[in-house]
């Protein structure tokens, strides 16, 4: 095994550790300060719930996994990932609880800049929309459960030591599941980058179930956010659960009740699948931080009861955070990747083709992208992204989601249309007969780029249009997504 | 997670058992004065011997329930309101129990026509002291009728002092000893406490209210 690998991993572990230090304040913060649950029980419950949802639910995100999946070289992972360790540590060490999704979209964005990289502009947006959107749908769901409960708990009226009993018991179950969450959610940023480095070997314990590498992985990284909790977790609780705003065992079980609600509701696919399955409304799924829900659901909650007893100073300083955590993990990446790339000569992109093809040429004008400017670049590749960019931008001054969509269509790989993979790696009783026949009669076919694929094998197939259900588009465009990574040669060894 | 709430249910049930015998430390000591009042002195002392009892088993379970929800880190928001009623209440039972020792010590002379105000006196005072623990109770429980039971014992304080002013209006305008009089007022002054105190667990009680849900 290789010992860079083993190196380069650190920085992973310790980002997991400066994601728990940080993130124990929103699953556990509340049962902590308002002294119903012990620091070291709530932080021994969270290490073992975050580390069983990072090796049981976590192995199974690979939609985080390709968050970072653009970042192709492990030293440039490794810059990644010590950013944003870098950052999200400094914020626990300001006692301020930050997203680590957008600092990682930040040194993203970093890594972009150093390499000559297109910015998808949606995760940009992500960003900000989450910005908003998290702490006041979380805040009005606080303000109302508060209310909610409130008006129940008069008229229920039980006994003060037994609503004591249910409260604890609440924030440890809710602590718990959140911890569960967190830890499958969050492993893809922590350890997602090194899963297609073959660290470990499958392993079966006594013939009954088989440790996959990638979950033993995963346990790594689930350990260490499990130490980042235990050992610097107190820090972030202390300027939430006193300094923002006061926080008693009830409240801070509403708070953590409201900022797992609006989590679920908003953002769980499952759930979503499920209400729609049963024709009811489903809520629009968008992108929220949990550590700005929470936030969000303190502040809510505080407006309910006494508006006068939150500290507003704090919450600016928070909100500085949220600002400071992602645009220093960008700058923290570009210098370190500067340093990695010319004081210790370490690749840390893999160089990847772009070829403008006619059928580029013309995605790109269904598109409403102009292309008078660039029809002559036909048949010419270009190794480097940055030449590739400057070539573009020379000839017309495209916008960053014009260059981004240009540098997705141009985007040179080698995919091969296999039924064999169909069905020995993609559940085919997931397609139908229409989609499967669409593959089978393209079996062998070559491409260069996923345009020309998704062109002959999905566009105008009458099993691959849009149908205007809600699910099933859904699930067409999951398929058609696993399909294309399954076809794409050197995707298809990462999916499991 | 049985042990859990069988945990819970014991401590409910001290609580309970602590402010029944304070109820019922109340009511021994109308019954003595009434008692006294009448020259039964054998059953006076006995009550005052039960009061006795009762206080002590009072004073061990409040340290018992201090000390339970103080090990197992129990309601820890309210806590301290709590503790602050139990000990609060528990100086109340206290001075029922001083009171009636010192008519044992110094067995004032109360005239005739003074019997029935001191009757009325200790009802009243009484009546205070058992709306306050009526009042904790709902504090446990039924938060809401808090306000009921002090309202309830604010009225019987206002009684209480103006049927002592009464006493002592009566008394000083009598052709009494000087002593005697003075003595009178200790007497009165001293079953009056039971209603002063008993309004401050209740201004105590009003607050932790209003924190409780506020």
């Amino acid at each position: 095994m290789d010992i860079t690998v083993w190196f380069f991993i650190t920085s992973g572990l310790f980002l997991g550790w400066s994601l728990g230090a940080n993130h124990a304040v929103n699953v556990f913060g509340t049962a902590v300060v308002s002294k119903m649950v012990r620091f070291r029980v709530a932080a021994v419950i969270a290490g073992i719930f975050v580390i069983l949802g990072a090796v049981f639910s976590g192995a199974g995100t690979t939609r985080t996994l390709t968050d970072l999946g653009s970042i192709n070289a492990l030293a440039g992972s490794f810059a990644v990932a010590l950013a944003v360790g870098i950052a999200v540590t400094a914020m626990t060490k300001a006692q301020l609880p930050v997203s680590t999704s957008q600092a990682v979209i930040g040194a993203i964005i970093g890594w972009n800049l150093f390499t000559g990289s297109p910015t998808d502009q949606s995760s940009l947006s992500k960003v900000l929309f989450s910005w908003v959107a998290s702490p006041l749908i979380a805040a009005l769901f606080g303000f109302v459960l508060f209310k909610f409960v409130k008006r129940m708990l008069r008229k229920l009226n039980i006994h003060l030591l037994e609503l004591d009993k249910y409260t604890r018991i609440g924030l440890i179950v809710v602590g718990a599941l959140a911890s569960y969450s967190l830890g499958a959610n969050n492993i893809g940023n922590v350890m997602g980058m090194f899963a297609s480095a073959p660290l470990f070997a499958d392993l079966k314990v006594g013939g009954f179930f088989a440790v996959s590498g990638a979950q033993q992985l995963f346990f790594l990284g689930g350990l260490a956010i499990a130490v980042g909790i235990y050992s610097y977790g107190e820090r972030v609780m202390t300027t939430v659960g006193k300094d923002l705003y006061k926080i008693s065992p009830l409240t801070g079980l509403v708070v953590v009740s409201a900022e797992f609600l609006v989590l679920m509701l908003f953002t769980s696919e499952t759930l979503e699948a499920f209400l729609i399955s049963l024709r009811l409304p489903s809520f629009p799924l968008v992108p929220l931080s949990t550590t700005q829900a929470f936030i969000g659901a303190v502040i809510g909650v505080g407006l309910a009861k006494d508006p006068l007893s939150i500290n507003f100073r704090v919450l600016g300083k928070i909100g500085i955070g949220w600002i400071v955590a992602p645009v220093g993990a960008g700058i923290i990446t570009f210098f370190s990747l500067f340093f990695i790339q010319n004081v210790f000569e370490q690749k840390v992109i893999h160089p990847v083709p772009y070829e403008v093809t006619e059928s580029v040429i013309e995605r790109l004008r269904t598109s409403g992208i102009p292309t008078s400017t660039i029809d002559d670049l036909v048949g010419r590749r270009f190794d480097n992204k940055k030449i590739f960019k400057n070539e573009l931008m020379s000839r017309t001054p495209f916008s960053s989601e014009q260059i981004f969509d240009i540098f997705q269509y141009s985007l040179v790989d080698s995919i091969r249309v296999d039924t064999a993979l169909v069905l020995t790696r993609f559940d085919a009783g997931r397609l139908t007969e229409g989609q499967y026949q669409s593959i089978r009669l393209n079996h062998g076919a070559t491409f260069r780029h996923k345009i020309d694929l998704e062109r002959l094998v999905f566009d105008n197939q009458a099993a691959w249009s849009v149908t205007g259900n809600k699910l099933v588009d859904k699930q067409i465009a999951d398929k058609k997504a696993t399909l294309i990574r399954l076809f794409t040669i050197e995707q298809a060894a990462k999916i499991k | 997670m049985s042990v859990l709430f069988k945990k819970t249910k014991e401590l409910e049930s001290q609580i309970d058992e602590y402010l029944d015998s304070v109820i019922k430390g109340g009511l021994i000591f109308k019954i003595g004065i009434k008692c006294y009042l009448e020259g039964q002195t054998e059953e006076f002392e006995n009550h005052l011997k039960e009061l006795r009892k009762i206080e002590e088993r009072a004073d061990d379970l409040r340290r018992n329930i201090e000390i339970k929800l103080y090990a197992r880190t129990l309601i820890p928001e309210a806590r301290g309101d709590v503790l602050g009623l139990l000990e609060s209440c528990d100086k109340v039972l206290n001075i029922t129990t001083e009171t009636l020792l010192e008519f044992s010590v110094e067995i004032p002379d109360i005239a005739k026509p003074l019997k029935q105000d001191f009757i009325e006196l200790a009802d009243s005072s009484i009546s205070c002291l058992e709306n306050t623990v009526s009042g904790i109770r709902s504090y446990f429980k039924n938060i809401d009728a808090v306000r009921d039971y002090v309202t309830k014992v604010q009225f019987y304080k206002k009684e209480t002092n103006g049927i002592a002013e009464r006493i002592k209006r009566t008394v000083f305008r009598s052709k009494k000893r000087h002593s005697y009089k003075i003595h009178i007022r200790y007497f009165t002054f001293h079953i009056e406490r039971i209603a002063e105190h008993s309004e401050d667990v209740c201004d105590r009680l009003s607050i932790a209210t209003i924190k409780r849900f506020e």
